[in-house]
């Protein structure tokens, strides 16, 4: 038994190694968890896409839950992800916010005729400092918040139908109910 | 700069072709190229006048991508420095927030900049962008539970290692030399007692 459990122990140290590998490879660096995930939506105040006169802020999304989506037209994955938001916004399951990031106006609201506007308000961030609150590092990002404003999920990368599907509305239904 | 020069004569003297002698039929160019020796000594060479000019060259200034930010004193500028070289950069991630040229990184320094123009202190400056990116943005990682395996494990297998190595030393010191017989010695002897005498005559 002894002698058995020579060969074994560097072999059961081997097979560590390589599940903690295989792990890895499926891991992507770029993908970095968020802090604020559990956390109260951060404070802000901007003005919005549509009308620079209004202003669109943290307390518009108390009391139901929403989704709110980082983008800009800059960014070539947010064009990827557009007709999915779309979609989305079809169904009526829940409201989607935008945050136009560090964008131009003009671009942005053209983007919108253009594609379709799959959201209920976008708030504009053009030097990108409520962004940097938000812990935006890349566009396009999404967050799943509650009604209290608690920020529950963040997709970072372009939505899917699948994405939609098996991750998105199953944990919206799960907070509205 | 004596080797060097040694070192191209060497190479130069002990080239085992003869090439570019005057009535070879090949012109020298294509000689070089045909002989793989030559072509090998002459990009080493070339090399290594390379690598001493990389390392002899003065150091080029470190933060390329740095914005014209201003500081009263050179000692709060390094500070600044100090602090941005100590952070990752979210986009570019093997770099810090000092070296990256990304779009966030810019933004990232000026707010850290004007963090630190209005008082701050650094530790106020770091939870603020721990706050929102994570513990990722630090090079330096906290010691906490999930960071215990990295922080620890090194130690834990070098402990393991030194263990393994006592006991395989104790082992070996248990091993005991054979006993040889009188008559076995006495062989020895005279077998060492000759060779050492054949060494003295040769």
């Amino acid at each position: 038994m002894a002698r058995y459990l020579r060969y074994m122990v560097p072999l059961a140290i081997f097979a560590l190694l390589v599940a903690f590998l295989y792990r890895g490879l499926s891991l992507d660096p770029k993908l970095v968890p968020s802090p604020l995930v559990g956390k109260p939506i951060p404070k802000f105040t901007l003005t919005r896409l549509d009308n620079p006169a209004a202003s669109i802020s943290d307390a518009d999304f108390r009391g139901k839950v929403t989704l709110l989506n980082v983008w800009a037209t800059w960014c070539v994955s947010c064009r990827q992800e557009h007709e999915t938001l779309v979609q989305l916004a079809k169904t009526g399951q829940v409201d989607i916010y935008g945050l136009n990031y560090k964008d131009n106006r003009e671009d942005a609201r053209q983007w919108l005729t253009r594609y379709g506007n799959p959201y209920v308000a976008n708030a504009f961030d053009s030097d990108g400092r409520v962004g940097i609150d938000w812990g935006v590092y890349g566009a396009p990002e999404t967050f799943i918040i509650d009604r209290e404003g608690i920020i529950r999920h963040k997709h970072i990368g372009p939505l899917t139908i699948e994405i939609i599907n098996d991750e998105i509305l199953p944990l919206v239904a799960k907070l509205k109910s | 700069m004596n080797p060097m020069k040694q070192l191209v004569e060497s190479t130069k003297t002990s080239s085992p072709r003869k090439r570019g002698s005057s009535n070879s039929p090949i012109p020298n160019s294509l000689d070089f190229r045909l002989c793989g020796n030559d072509w090998l000594t002459r990009n080493l060479l070339f090399s290594i006048v390379l690598l001493l000019l990389v390392i002899t060259a003065p150091p080029l200034p470190a933060a390329v991508t740095l914005e014209s930010f201003t500081f009263p004193t050179p000692a709060e500028e390094q500070h600044f420095k100090d602090v941005i070289g100590q952070l990752r950069c979210l986009v570019c991630q093997n770099e810090t927030l000092a070296d990256s040229d990304a779009d966030l990184a810019h933004d990232l320094r000026a707010e850290v900049y004007e963090m630190m123009k209005s008082g701050k202190s650094d530790k106020e400056v770091i939870d603020f962008l721990v706050n929102r990116y994570g513990d990722f943005v630090l090079y330096n990682p906290p010691v906490k539970p999930s960071t215990y395996l990295i922080w620890y494990g090194p130690f834990v297998l070098l402990a393991i290692a030194v263990l393994l190595l006592i006991r395989a030393v104790g082992r070996q010191r248990q091993v005991q030399e054979p006993e040889i017989s009188a008559e076995e010695r006495k062989r020895l002897e005279r077998l060492l007692g000759d060779n050492a005498g054949k060494g003295k005559q040769g």
